[in-house]
Formats: structure tokens, C-alpha cells, sequence
């Protein structure tokens, strides 16, 4: 291969899709490290403190598309504080200095600022794309930048964002030169958005092809908007309420009935159960269903709904469908890939809403099934072992039973022998998620079974150091581990340290490592950052008479080769 | 404020008695993660001993924030569409036939007023209505305004009174019907005693 000119070389690298081959080749030799770098037009940051923005726009001048991730995945549930870091600033900065032909940018979980929008949008001439998920810290004034100022625009997809709203009507900062929309996501915005102006912008963008609407848009609006959008693939509903039996009830099975090139349903926030009716027309040809989001609609409306929906490959729902939702699903949805249940009476007294006997009868009727998230009430060993045989596909298998250490109600057993069915029967499984009753037998089985296992997410569970190291010693694939609530200490945190360059990043909260086992772990890995995230009472004086002894709340240590970093607030502790 | 304690105590709750619902902290909202008290919340032993409160548990079960506020929006808005609208009939003297309004679709008497306006149209209401100081009362006993009719509500117990003297909650709490009157009838309403 070094007797091919580089052009050559670079031909071939091309065909490479994944980040990580075209990692993997550019470590090969200088020679195909420099066609690597000059070629590579799709750049990834899985943890945007791992390197500095400048050295990343340097390595990849021709860098087209970036993605950069900012907080640890724990955050999503409020355990990361608000303004522990992630901020988007220094990487469009640096972006907007090095590479002006960005067209591409897909955040997550970042803390972004209208200025950072506006640079974004004056900076990149053939800006075409902006993803947007999990983050915070804009506002419909940074919209209203990106509107007025990326001509060209393709794709404005704003997933489960906090936004504020200061009343801008940035959906009418489109220009009536812009014409390139293909995807527009706003489902997240909570304030109102001017309708004649979005009904005029779907009018004039006739390649728009995935729409996802906010709560405001009445159904009127969405009438009109279908009647002008027919092709669209994907969308997501605004309030889907109507108030009886109306004209506009009418007209929208009408626009249902044009929209033949439909494939993907979300929102339905607050749809009462005949305007589903209204969707039946296009059940038949669904790939994709979201209705996680619709607390009104009862079991009896989503099967019936779901009974028309043959084609279906991935379905999130509330866990209101119930086992026999459930079983509807399985004997209706033989593509089924993604299955997501989420729990809908958080709340709540624990009102049974999902069990076993659901997961078992999807695992019978689906047999593709490959990525779940299911949030149930109880779980049995039985079952999962069922499971695991019926369906050996999995690649990402998150379980949550709602009660935490919650044994198999059968038994009164733990559940490591359901899970550990799991692991042996997935061989490809990527993602973990366990919950219930755990020993550390179930580390045992994920050390040994889980090879390609790349994340792992453990709450309440496991007896003794011994269930972390079963963990760290056997998954070699091993990038991020997020720990919460168990008894591992010291001891398992610093058996075998080399361990932790291989992975992206660990968090530990509430477990019993103490501040004298992190200090020792920093003092051995130059390479992480070991961060102690210490909110108690805002006072950070007490940093110095802390005893190694104490235990520390929430720690979360990264590889990384940018040293240090300089936004951590004062409650973080780099050590 | 000792009958509010009393009233806590005998009020029926799902939790344990003793227990208190803790209010889920909101993104935005630092120190709520104590280790201390995820101790006290959850002292899980696995066997027995489950305490009912289970969602007080920070983070728990794992649902993203945004869907967990969502979900919350969603009840408190819910709770206000159920509570049923404040329909109280609306009279005008000389028109055919009586209206209803909903008290609850309007913020102030301004807003309740221009309803009317509208709902009444070709009857001249006068000027608008803001909750008046006790200064402007002699102005209308006197008939000093130009008004030519005044808008009078029948209150809980059963007494017509002039509508714009009590903040704009306690009138919609209270007001079990409108009339419009004529203007030289109700001046008869604020006479001084």
C-alpha cells in the first residue's frame, strides 16, 4: 500500500464511513496520517474537554461537518449542576477562524449563547446544517440570527432543548429568498410562533421533507401546512386538539389521505382520541411512531392506532399502552427494530403499568428487535432468560425498573441471572442499562460475556469492588461507564488505572470512593482530568481541610490531551 | 396562620404520615444533590422497609429533564382546563335576550368590559371600567360621567352591586350574575348610606 501515490490512498480511505476506521488509519503511518487529515470531511468530539478546539480545526482544515458532545450523559437527569461547563463558544470561535467552510455542526448536551449563534450564522457562508439536542443557554434571538443569516440553510433540527422564549418572531427572519429548507424541528420551543409565517415558509420550500412542529401550531394551521407540503416524510404534530366534529376535522383526514410519502409521526401532545383517526390513513406505511409524548391518549386509542401500523420499525410510547398494548404490538409490528416505553405517572403511587409478561411478548412477536428502553414496574429472571433467546440482536438494551433494587417478584432472587442471560445471548451489544436487584454476580457476566460492550450504566447494584473490577477487567470495548449509588470504592477504582486511557470517560456518584483514592488516581494518569464535583453549600474554602478519608459525592474523570481545562466553575475540583 | 398547620395535619396525602413531598429540583436549581439526603429518601435494603415516597430520589428513575418538565407543564395546564368556566348570565335592560360569559377567560375588567362591548354591540357601554379608587365613587353618584349605562353584578349574597370596587379575583369569585343598567338605576347603587 505505501507504493500507492496518495491520491490512491485517499481514494480508498474514502470509502471508510466510521470515525473510528478513519482513526485507525490516520495512526498507520505519517504518510496516511497526512491523507487522512487533509481528506477527512467529517469530524467527531465525543468529549469536547478530550482536545482543544484549535487542534482539532488545524488537524482537519477541510473539515466540512463537526460533532462535538459536552456533558456526561448523567446530566440528563440533574446530576450534573447547571453551569459545570460545556460551552460551545471556544470551538465556533476557533471553527469560524480555521474552517469558514463549515457546513455542517451537531451538538449535544453543550451550553450554547445567542452570541454563539450569531457568530455561527456570520461565519459560514455555506452553512447548511445545525443539530441542536440537549442543550441550553439560547434563546428565540439566536434563532432569529440563524434564520436572518444562513442563506442556504437545509436543515434546523432543535431536539429536547431548553430555549427561552423572548417573544422574537425568528420563524419570520426566514427571508423570501430562503427556498433550501429540507428539515425543520422547533417541536421544543415553548412559545408562540407566528403560523402565517411558517405557512408561507412551508409554501416556498419545496424540498422540505421532515417538519416538526411546537405546541402552538393549531390544527388549522397544520391543514394548511399540509396542504402545501404533501411530500413530507417526517412529521411532528402541533396540538392535535379540535374542539368537535368540525370542518377542520375533516379537512385534516383529508390532508392525511394527500400525504403519501409519510413515514414518521411524533408530537400529539394534546390529542383526544378521534383526531388519531384522523392518522389512519397513513398508519399503514409508518417506519416511524412517536407518541412518548401524549400522556391523553388512553391504551385502548394507541393499539388501535398501532394494530394499522405493519411497517412500524421503531415505536416509543408511554407506558400507559400497557402488557396488552404491548402484546397488540407484538402480533401487529413484525419490523419492529426500537422499542422505547416510558414511564407516564413518575409521580405517582406506582400504578402497574408494564410488567414482564410485556417485554416477553414483544421479544416473541418481534424478532428484530434490537434497541429497547423500557421503564416497567417489575422484572423476573424468567423473563429476561426468554428474552435474551428470543431476540439475540440486541445492540442497545436499557432496562429500568422504576423501584431501585427491586428483587425478581417471583423468586425474591436478584437479577443477575436474567442479565447475565442477556450479555451472553447479545453478542454484539453495545449499550447496557441494569437495574433491580444486583450482586456482583452480574459484573462477573458482563466482564466476561459483554465484549463489545461500549457502555455501561449501573445504579444501586453490586456488593463490593469486586462487581466494578469484574467490569473493568473483562469489557476490553469498554468508553464510557457511569456508575450511581453503589458500594465501590478506592480499591476498584484504582486496580488498574492503564484501563482508563482506553475509555472516553467514568462517573461516580454516591458511591464510596474517597477523595485520597481520586487524588491518587490524578497523581498516576497525568492524562485524565479527575474533576470532583462538590456542591456543598457554594463554600469552596473547605477544599484544603477535606481528609483524604472523605467521601466524595460526584466524581467524573476524562481522557484527555488539552490538560486542564479553564471554564470549571468553583465548585469543580480539578485535581 | 396555626389553622393552616391544622389543616396540613388532617389533609390526606399518599405518602407516610410524617412524610412530606419534596418538590423535584428543576434543572436550573444547584445544591439539591446531597448525599445526605438521598440517604435519608431512599434507605433501600432491597428486602423490606420500601419507602413510599420512591420518586424523591435525585435523578430517579432516569427520564431526561426536559420530558420529566414536560410531563409537569402538562399536569398543571390540564388542572386548569378541568376546573369548569365561570359562565354567569349576562342581562342587558332593553335587550331581547340574555348572554353568558365565561368569568375566567378574562385577566381584568378592562378585558371583561371590552367583551361586553363587543357581545352588546349598538348599546353604548360607556367608558371602561378599571377598578376605582375610592375617590371616583362620588363622580358616578353624582351622575358627573358620561356613561349610559353601568354594569352591575349580583354577588353571593344575592346583593346587586356596582361592578369595579373590589380587585378583579374577588369580583370573579363572587359574582353570580351581570346586569347592564341603565344609567339613571344605578346611580341609585352608590348612593352613600
Amino acid at each position: 500500500m505505501t507504493y500507492f501515490p496518495e491520491e490512491v490512498v485517499e481514494h480508498i480511505v474514502d470509502f471508510l464511513g466510521s470515525h473510528g476506521d478513519r482513526n485507525a488509519v490516520s495512526t498507520v503511518c505519517k504518510a496516511w496520517y497526512q491523507v487522512d487529515r487533509l481528506s477527512r470531511r467529517s469530524v467527531f468530539v465525543g468529549n469536547c474537554y478530550a482536545i482543544r478546539p484549535e487542534r482539532v480545526v488545524t488537524r482537519f482544515p477541510e473539515m466540512k461537518s463537526l460533532t462535538v458532545k459536552g456533558k456526561p450523559h448523567f446530566a440528563d437527569f440533574n446530576l450534573v449542576p447547571y453551569d459545570w461547563g460545556g460551552f460551545a463558544q471556544p470551538w465556533i470561535e476557533a471553527v469560524a477562524r480555521g474552517c469558514p467552510g463549515l457546513e455542517e455542526l451537531r451538538l449535544k448536551r453543550m451550553v450554547v449563547t445567542d452570541d454563539d449563534l450569531e457568530l455561527l450564522a456570520r461565519s459560514f457562508p455555506n452553512f447548511k446544517s445545525l443539530v441542536l439536542v440537549s442543550c441550553e443557554g439560547f434563546s428565540s434571538d439566536g434563532l432569529a440570527a440563524i434564520a436572518t443569516y444562513c442563506r442556504g440553510l437545509r436543515e434546523l433540527d432543535l431536539q429536547e432543548n431548553e430555549v427561552e422564549d423572548h417573544g422574537r418572531q425568528w420563524l419570520s427572519c426566514f427571508p423570501d429568498s430562503c427556498t433550501s429548507l429540507v428539515s425543520l424541528n422547533f417541536a421544543c420551543l415553548k412559545g408562540e410562533v407566528n403560523a402565517s409565517a411558517l405557512e408561507r415558509l412551508v409554501a416556498r420550500c419545496p424540498n422540505l421533507r421532515s417538519l416538526k412542529l411546537n405546541h402552538s401550531i393549531s390544527v388549522e394551521s397544520l391543514n394548511k401546512i399540509l396542504a402545501r407540503a404533501p411530500h413530507l416524510v417526517d412529521l411532528g404534530t402541533g396540538s392535535f386538539t379540535i374542539d368537535n366534529r368540525s370542518e377542520t376535522y375533516r379537512r385534516l383526514i383529508n390532508s392525511f389521505f394527500k400525504c403519501k410519502s409519510l413515514r414518521s409521526l411524533s408530537g400529539f401532545w394534546d390529542a383526544s382520541p378521534f383526531c388519531l383517526q384522523a392518522v389512519y390513513p397513513v398508519c399503514t406505511n409508518l417506519t416511524v411512531l412517536n407518541l412518548s409524548y401524549a400522556p391523553a391518549i388512553q391504551s385502548a386509542d394507541l393499539t388501535k392506532l398501532i394494530g394499522l401500523c405493519f411497517k412500524l420499525q421503531k415505536l416509543w410510547v408511554l407506558d400507559c399502552i400497557g402488557d396488552k398494548g404491548l402484546a397488540v404490538v407484538a402480533s401487529t409490528c413484525k419490523e419492529l427494530q426500537e422499542l422505547r416505553v416510558f414511564p407516564s405517572d413518575i409521580y405517582g403511587a406506582g400504578i402497574t403499568a408494564v410488567t414482564e409478561e410485556g417485554l416477553v411478548a414483544i421479544s416473541s412477536g418481534c424478532p428484530k428487535l434490537n434497541s429497547l428502553l423500557y421503564f416497567c414496574y417489575q422484572m423476573t429472571n424468567s423473563a429476561l432468560t426468554t428474552v435474551a433467546k428470543n431476540c439475540p440482536h440486541f445492540t442497545r438494551f436499557r432496562l429500568c425498573i422504576l423501584e431501585p433494587e427491586k428483587p425478581d417478584p417471583v423468586t425474591n432472587q436478584p437479577l443477575d441471572e436474567g442479565f447475565g442471560a442477556i450479555v451472553r445471548s447479545c453478542k454484539n451489544l453495545r449499550r447496557l442499562s441494569v437495574s433491580g436487584l444486583l450482586t456482583d454476580q452480574v459484573f462477573l457476566y458482563i466482564g466476561m460475556y459483554a465484549e463489545r460492550l461500549e457502555m455501561l450504566s449501573i445504579a444501586f447494584a453490586g456488593d463490593s469492588d469486586k462487581g466494578m473490577v469484574y467490569v473493568l477487567n473483562g469489557c476490553k470495548n469498554l468508553r464510557k461507564l457511569e456508575i450511581r449509588d453503589c458500594p465501590f470504592g478506592d480499591a476498584a477504582l484504582l486496580k488498574d488505572v492503564a484501563k482508563y486511557e482506553t475509555m472516553r470517560s467514568l462517573w461516580m456518584s454516591s458511591c464510596d470512593v474517597t477523595l485520597g483514592g481520586c487524588k491518587a488516581l490524578a497523581a498516576k494518569m497525568p492524562r485524565l482530568n479527575v474533576e470532583i464535583i462538590n456542591e456543598n453549600d457554594g463554600t469552596c474554602e473547605s477544599k484544603e481541610n477535606l481528609s483524604d478519608l472523605h467521601k466524595v459525592e460526584k466524581m467524573y474523570f476524562y481522557r484527555t490531551v488539552a490538560g486542564p481545562r479553564n471554564d470549571a466553575p468553583d465548585f469543580v475540583w480539578t485535581l | 396562620m396555626e389553622d393552616h398547620d391544622n389543616l396540613k395535619a388532617t389533609e390526606l396525602t399518599l405518602g407516610l404520615p410524617g412524610t412530606d413531598a419534596i418538590e423535584k429540583p428543576t434543572p436550573a436549581a444547584p445544591n439539591v444533590n446531597k448525599r445526605s439526603k438521598e440517604e435519608e429518601c431512599c434507605g433501600f435494603t432491597g428486602s423490606s422497609g420500601r419507602p413510599a415516597a420512591k420518586a424523591q430520589v435525585v435523578g430517579w428513575p432516569p427520564v431526561r429533564s426536559y420530558r420529566m418538565n414536560s410531563f409537569r407543564e402538562r399536569k398543571t395546564e390540564k388542572k386548569e382546563e378541568d376546573s369548569t368556566g365561570i359562565y354567569v348570565k349576562v342581562s342587558m335592560d332593553g335587550a331581547p335576550y340574555l348572554r353568558k360569559v365565561d368569568l375566567g377567560v378574562y385577566n381584568s375588567y378592562e378585558d371583561l368590559t371590552e367583551a361586553l362591548d363587543a357581545m352588546f354591540k349598538g348599546f353604548s357601554l360607556g367608558k371602561r371600567i378599571t377598578q376605582r379608587q375610592a375617590h371616583d365613587l362620588h363622580r358616578v353618584a353624582e351622575g358627573g360621567d358620561e356613561s349610559e349605562h353601568a354594569i352591575t353584578y349580583e354577588d353571593k349574597d344575592g346583593d346587586w352591586m356596582l361592578v369595579g370596587d373590589v380587585p378583579w379575583e374577588m369580583f370573579v369569585s363572587s359574582c353570580k350574575r351581570l346586569r347592564i343598567m341603565k344609567g339613571c338605576e344605578a346611580r341609585g347603587l352608590t348612593s352613600s348610606p
